[in-house]
C-alpha cells in the first residue's frame, strides 16, 4: 500500500442504502460505486462493468456481489472479480467504515497479489 | 458441536451425485467416508459404451479425479468393499478389515447384472456389463477371439453388441421378447431398429431362450446352446438380461427390501439414520435403471441430509436413447399406448423415421421415435408438463418447427448444426462450445449448461436447441429440466411453491420471507428477490412492503436504462393520443436538458433518450406528464388506432376505448410486460392480434384476444370472447390480467401463463364464470386503488437519494492523512 494513501470521509454509512449502492463522484475522477451489503459491509468498485462497462452502482445486490444491470454479469464486491464464466476484474479502492462514517481513499488500489492469483 | 460422521457405501455416480449436491448445500456439515468396491475413482458408467466402442479412454469418462475427494475433505477406501453394516453401534465393516463410524449412512450400491440360472453360468469369459472391468475384459477379448454372443436386446445388450461388433467381434443377440428393446420401443420401432443394426453386421435371435453356456476342459466359454437346441459359437457371452438392484448390505443388516431397498420420498429407508440412492432404491415401488431419476434423488437426499427437509422426490418420467452412434431412437412415457389412449403415428420404413405419440384426454403420455429424435426433448416437456395440446395437435406429430415457428427455439435441429453455427444468439454461443463444455466438463442440465457457457441464459429461446444438444451428447444421461423448476439456487422451491407460501402464510416483508422458506443465502439473488417482490406485491396489495432494493434499475428508477448508463423518459401519452401542449413542453424539456434522441416508439409514445440519471426528477417535473411505464413488468401501453371518430372503417370509438383501458391499469404490476391494443375494425391498424390483450372491434361489439407477442417468438393472441360494451370490455380484460397477475409465474408473458395452464381454464375463469370474472375484476380494482404515479411520488420527494450522486463536502476534503 502507498504510503501517501489518504483517506477521506464521503458520507454517513445509512447514507447508502442496504443492498443497494450510490455512485461518488469527485472532479477529474471517474465515478466510484459505493456498495453497502445486506451485512453492512461496504465496498467501492470503479463503477464500470469489465464487460462492456456497464454502471454497477446500478445493479442489484445480494449476498457480497452485484448484478451488473447492462447484461447481467455478477461481479464479486470483494475482489471486484466477474464470476465464472465471465472472465473480468474491476479495480477496487480502499474503504472503511468508522463510528457510522464512510472512508475511501481516491485511489485505484493497482493489481493487487491475489487478484494476480485469480487470473492466474 | 461434533461434525456428525455420513458414510457412503457405493463410490459410484449416485452416490458421489448426492455427496457433490450435499457439498453445494452445507460444505464441512459432516465427515465424510466413501466406500468403494472398485480400484477407480467415480466414473461416468454411462459411457462404458463409447469405452467399449473405441470413441473414448477411461480417462475420459472419470468424473471425479482422485484429487476432487482430497480437495473435499472425503476419507475414500477404494478397492473395498462393505461387508456388513452394524445399524447398532452404527458402523459399517469392509472386506479388507477397515471399519467407519456413521451418524447417517448412504447406500448407493448400485444393480448387478442379472445373472441367467443355467448350466454354465460360471464359466470363464461369461460377464455381465456393469462396469469398466467388465468393459476391459470385453476389449481384450475382442483383440483375438471371434465370436460373442450377447444375451438380452435391451439398451445395455445392444450397446454391449454393437461395441464387440465395432471391435471385429461376430456378434449374435439372445432375445427373448418378440421385438428388440421392448420397453422402450414398440415392435414398428423395434423392427427398423433391428434392420439396421442387421445392416451394421449385427446377428440377432429373437423369442429365443438360453438353455446352456457351453464350456471346454479348461473352463472357458464355447458355445450358448438355445431352448430350440440350436447352438451359437462363443468365446464371450456376455448376459445382459437385466439387471437387480444390490440389496444384500441393507438385507443382512435388517433393512425393508422389496426389489429395492425401499425408501420414502426423502429417499429414507426404514431406518432414518440409513438413505439409499439409485439403482438399488426402490421409490414408490419403482427402481430406476437411469441416471436422470438418480440425479433427481441425489438431489432431494443431499437436501435433506443438510437439513433443509424441503425436498420432496415424486419419482421421474424417464426417457430413454440408445447411445449407438447413427441410431436415433428415444422414447418416454406411456409409449405402447392402450384403449383409453390414442395415438398419432407417422411411419416411413423406407425413410428408417418412424414416429408414435400417445395421447389421453388432451395430453401426451407417451412417445416413441425413432430415426428422427430432434423433437424429444421438445415432447418429454409436453408429457412432464401436462401441457394441453389443444391447438397444438394438429402439428404436433412434425414436431416444434412446424409450429410455425419464426423465432429461433428449433429452427435449425442441433444435429444438423455444424460446430460454428450459433446457438445463442444473445451470448454468441456456437454448438463447438455448448458440446465441448457438455463433454469435457460433464454438464448434464441446461443449467449447467447456461452456468458454464452462458448459452441460453439472456433471453432463453435456445434453450430448446441447449436441451438437444444435451441429449445428443448424454442420451439417457441428460436431465431434462424439471417441470417443478427451483427459481433460483438460492431455493430448491419452485415458483408456484413460493407463491403458495407468500399467499398461505402471508409474508409481507423479504426478511420474513427468506427466514419462513429456509433460503440458502441470507438475501436472496438477482433472480430470486424481484420474483419474491413481486409475489409479495400481488398476493398482498397494500400490505406487502416494496422493496426497491429488490427491484431491477428500471423499476427502481421508473426510468429505462441505456447501454450508457444514461436513461430514456417515455411519458404516458394514453392511447397515443397527444396535444400541442405537451409536444411543446416536451420538446421545451428535449432543449433544456440537451436529450441527444427524441425517438417515436413502437408503441405511439415518445422516447427521450439519453437523460443523465441525476436529471430524471427535473426532467419529470418540468414535462408535467404522468410515467408511461415504460420501463417495467408492468402495463406498458395501449396501442390503438383512430377508430370510428375519423376512420371511414371504424366500427367502435377504439381510441376512446384505448385512454379507457390505460386509465383503469395505470401503476399495475404484472409477472412480466403487459401490452394492449386496440383497433377499430378487422383490419387490426393497432396490430391487436400480437398483444397480451388485443381488442378488436366489429359492428356488433368486441373480440379480446390474448396470449398475443411480438416479441422473440411470435405469437399471434387467441380469441377470448366477444362482448358487447365498454364495460364488460373493461371487466373482462381486468380479470384476464388480475388472473394473469394472481397465477402467471414471474417473467411469465401471458403467452407462456396460457401455454402452462391452457385456454380453457382462462376461458373458464374469466368469460364462462361470471362470478368469478367479477370477483377477478374486483380484486384487480382494488390492487390499483390509490396507488399514486411514481413520478409524481419523486418529484415530490420521495426516494430522493436514488437520483443524487454522493460528493464530498469541502471541509471533509481535507483528507486526514494516513491509516
Amino acid at each position: 500500500m502507498s504510503p501517501r494513501e489518504a483517506w477521506v470521509r464521503v458520507c454517513a454509512l445509512d447514507d447508502l442504502p442496504r443492498a443497494g449502492a450510490r455512485v461518488l463522484e469527485l472532479d477529474g475522477l471517474a465515478p466510484i460505486a459505493l456498495f453497502r451489503t445486506d451485512a453492512d459491509r461496504v465496498f467501492a468498485l470503479h463503477d464500470r462493468c469489465p464487460h462492456k462497462g456497464g454502471p454497477l452502482s446500478q445493479g442489484i445486490v445480494a449476498g457480497d456481489h452485484v448484478t451488473c444491470p447492462l447484461h447481467g454479469w455478477l461481479i464479486a464486491l470483494d475482489k471486484g472479480l466477474a464470476c465464472a464464466p465471465d472472465v473480468g476484474c474491476t479495480p477496487r479502492y480502499p474503504v472503511k467504515v468508522e463510528e457510522g462514517a464512510v472512508w475511501i481513499v481516491p485511489q485505484p488500489m493497482t493489481a493487487p497479489a491475489e487478484l494476480a492469483e485469480a487470473d492466474a | 458441536m461434533k461434525q456428525p460422521k455420513l458414510v457412503v457405501i457405493g463410490n459410484g455416480m449416485a452416490g458421489i451425485r448426492t455427496v457433490e449436491e450435499l457439498l453445494k448445500l452445507m460444505p464441512g456439515m459432516y465427515d465424510i467416508t466413501v466406500f468403494g468396491a472398485e480400484p477407480h475413482p467415480n466414473y461416468n458408467r454411462i459411457l462404458l459404451s463409447p469405452v467399449l466402442a473405441g470413441e473414448q479412454e477411461f480417462d475420459d469418462i472419470v468424473l471425479n479425479p482422485l484429487s476432487w475427494y482430497r480437495d473435499n475433505g472425503i476419507r475414500l477406501h477404494l478397492n473395498s468393499e462393505v461387508v456388513r453394516i452394524d445399524r447398532v453401534r452404527r458402523r459399517v465393516i469392509a472386506a479388507d478389515g477397515t471399519e467407519a463410524e456413521y451418524d447417517r449412512l448412504l447406500i448407493a450400491t448400485g444393480s448387478l447384472p442379472f445373472v441367467l440360472p443355467v448350466p454354465g453360468k460360471d464359466l470363464r469369459g461369461v460377464i455381465g456389463y456393469r462396469d469398466i472391468q467388465d468393459t476391459r475384459t470385453m476389449i481384450d477379448t475382442a483383440r483375438h477371439k471371434g465370436h460373442a454372443v450377447v444375451i438380452g436386446g435391451g439398451l445395455l445388450g445392444l450397446e454391449a453388441a454393437n461395441g464387440l461388433a465395432q471391435r471385429g467381434m461376430d456378434v449374435t443377440v439372445v432375445h427373448l421378447a418378440g421385438w428388440l428393446l421392448e420397453r422402450q420401443l414398440d415392435p414398428v420401432a423395434g423392427a427398423l431398429l433391428e434392420k439396421s443394426l442387421r445392416e451394421r453386421g449385427l446377428r440377432f435371435r429373437l423369442q429365443a431362450s438360453t438353455a446352456a453356456v457351453l464350456g471346454n476342459d479348461q473352463g472357458e466359454v464355447v458355445g450358448v446352446r438355445l431352448a430350440d437346441g440350436d447352438e451359437l459359437p462363443a468365446d464371450l457371452v456376455v448376459m445382459a438380461a437385466g439387471i437387480r438392484p444390490n440389496t444384500r448390505l441393507a438385507e443382512e443388516a435388517g433393512i425393508h427390501c422389496s426389489r429395492g431397498i425401499v425408501v420414502n420420498d426423502s429417499l429414507q429407508s426404514f431406518d432414518p439414520r440409513i438413505y439409499a440412492v439409485g439403482e438399488c432404491a426402490n421409490h414408490r415401488g419403482v427402481a430406476y435403471g437411469l441416471v436422470a431419476p438418480l440425479f433427481e434423488q441425489a438431489k432431494v437426499c443431499a437436501n435433506h441430509l443438510a437439513q433443509f427437509g424441503i425436498g420432496i422426490y415424486r419419482g421421474s418420467v424417464p426417457s430413454t436413447k440408445l447411445k449407438v452412434t447413427g441410431i436415433d431412437l428415444f422414447s418416454a412415457g406411456e409409449f405402447m399406448g392402450g384403449e383409453d389412449s390414442e395415438e398419432i403415428v407417422l411411419s416411413d420404413p423406407a425413410g428408417g423415421v418412424y414416429k408414435k405419440l400417445v395421447i389421453r384426454e388432451d395430453r401426451l403420455i407417451g412417445a416413441c421415435l425413432y430415426g428422427d429424435t430432434g423433437d424429444g426433448g421438445w415432447y418429454i416437456k409436453l408429457l412432464r408438463d401436462g401441457t394441453p395440446l389443444q391447438a397444438l395437435r394438429e402439428q404436433l406429430i412434425f414436431g416444434e418447427n412446424a409450429l410455425g415457428d419464426a423465432g429461433t427455439a428449433g429452427q435449425d435441429r442441433a444435429s444438423a448444426m455444424a460446430a460454428s453455427d450459433e446457438v445463442c444468439g444473445c451470448n454468441g454461443v456456437c454448438k463447438g462450445t455448448i458440446v465441448k463444455a457438455i463433454t469435457e466438463q460433464g454438464l448434464f442440465t441446461v443449467d449447467e449448461v447456461k452456468k458454464h457457457t452462458k448459452a441460453a441464459s439472456s433471453c432463453g429461446s435456445c434453450t430448446g436447441l441447449v436441451e438437444q444438444l444435451l441429449m445428443n451428447c448424454l442420451g439417457s444421461n441428460f436431465q431434462e429440466t424439471p417441470k417443478t423448476k427451483a427459481v433460483c439456487g438460492c431455493t430448491d422451491l419452485s415458483h408456484g411453491e413460493v407463491r403458495k407460501a407468500v399467499r398461505e402464510h402471508r409474508l409481507l416483508s423479504h426478511a420474513q420471507a427468506y427466514a419462513f422458506l429456509e433460503w440458502r443465502t441470507p438475501n436472496g439473488c438477482a433472480t430470486c428477490r424481484p420474483a419474491l417482490n413481486y409475489y409479495m406485491l400481488s398476493s398482498w396489495p397494500h400490505e406487502a412492503v416494496d422493496d426497491p432494493q429488490s427491484r431491477f434499475v428500471n423499476e427502481r428508477v421508473h426510468a429505462n436504462i441505456q447501454k450508457d448508463g444514461t436513461f430514456s423518459v417515455i411519458p404516458q401519452m394514453k392511447g397515443g393520443v397527444t396535444n400541442a401542449a405537451e409536444l411543446r413542453r416536451i420538446a421545451d424539456v428535449a432543449d433544456r436538458y440537451q436529450v441527444p434522441m427524441v425517438k417515436v416508439t413502437g408503441g405511439q409514445r415518445i422516447d427521450l433518450l439519453g437523460v443523465k440519471k441525476q436529471d430524471l426528477v427535473d426532467v419529470w417535473r418540468d414535462l408535467g406528464m404522468k410515467s408511461g411505464h415504460a420501463y417495467g413488468k408492468s402495463i406498458r401501453t395501449v396501442k390503438t388506432c383512430v377508430g370510428s371518430e375519423f376512420c371511414r372503417f371504424g366500427t367502435q370509438n377504439s381510441t376512446q376505448m384505448g385512454i379507457e383501458l390505460e386509465t383503469m391499469l395505470a401503476n399495475m404490476w404484472s409477472p412480466h410486460k403487459v401490452k394492449l391494443a386496440v383497433s377499430g375494425c378487422p383490419r387490426n391498424c393497432a396490430e391487436s392480434g400480437i398483444k397480451d390483450v388485443g381488442i378488436i372491434a366489429v359492428e356488433s361489439g368486441w373480440e379480446i384476444h390474448v396470449g398475443g407477442n411480438g416479441g422473440i417468438k411470435t405469437e399471434v393472441a387467441r380469441f377470448l370472447a366477444k362482448v358487447r360494451d365498454a364495460e364488460a370490455v373493461r371487466e373482462h380484460v381486468g380479470a384476464f390480467l388480475q388472473l394473469y397477475r394472481e397465477e402467471a409465474y414471474y417473467l411469465d408473458r401471458t403467452v407462456h401463463y396460457i401455454e402452462r395452464v391452457g385456454l380453457d381454464h382462462v376461458r373458464q375463469r374469466v368469460v364462462d364464470d361470471a362470478e368469478s370474472r367479477r370477483a377477478l375484476y374486483e380484486r384487480l380494482l382494488y390492487s390499483l386503488e390509490g396507488l399514486q404515479d411514481p413520478w409524481e411520488a419523486r418529484i415530490a420527494g420521495k426516494q430522493r437519494s436514488e437520483y443524487e450522486p454522493l460528493r464530498i463536502a469541502p471541509q471533509a476534503a481535507d483528507a486526514e492523512a494516513g491509516a
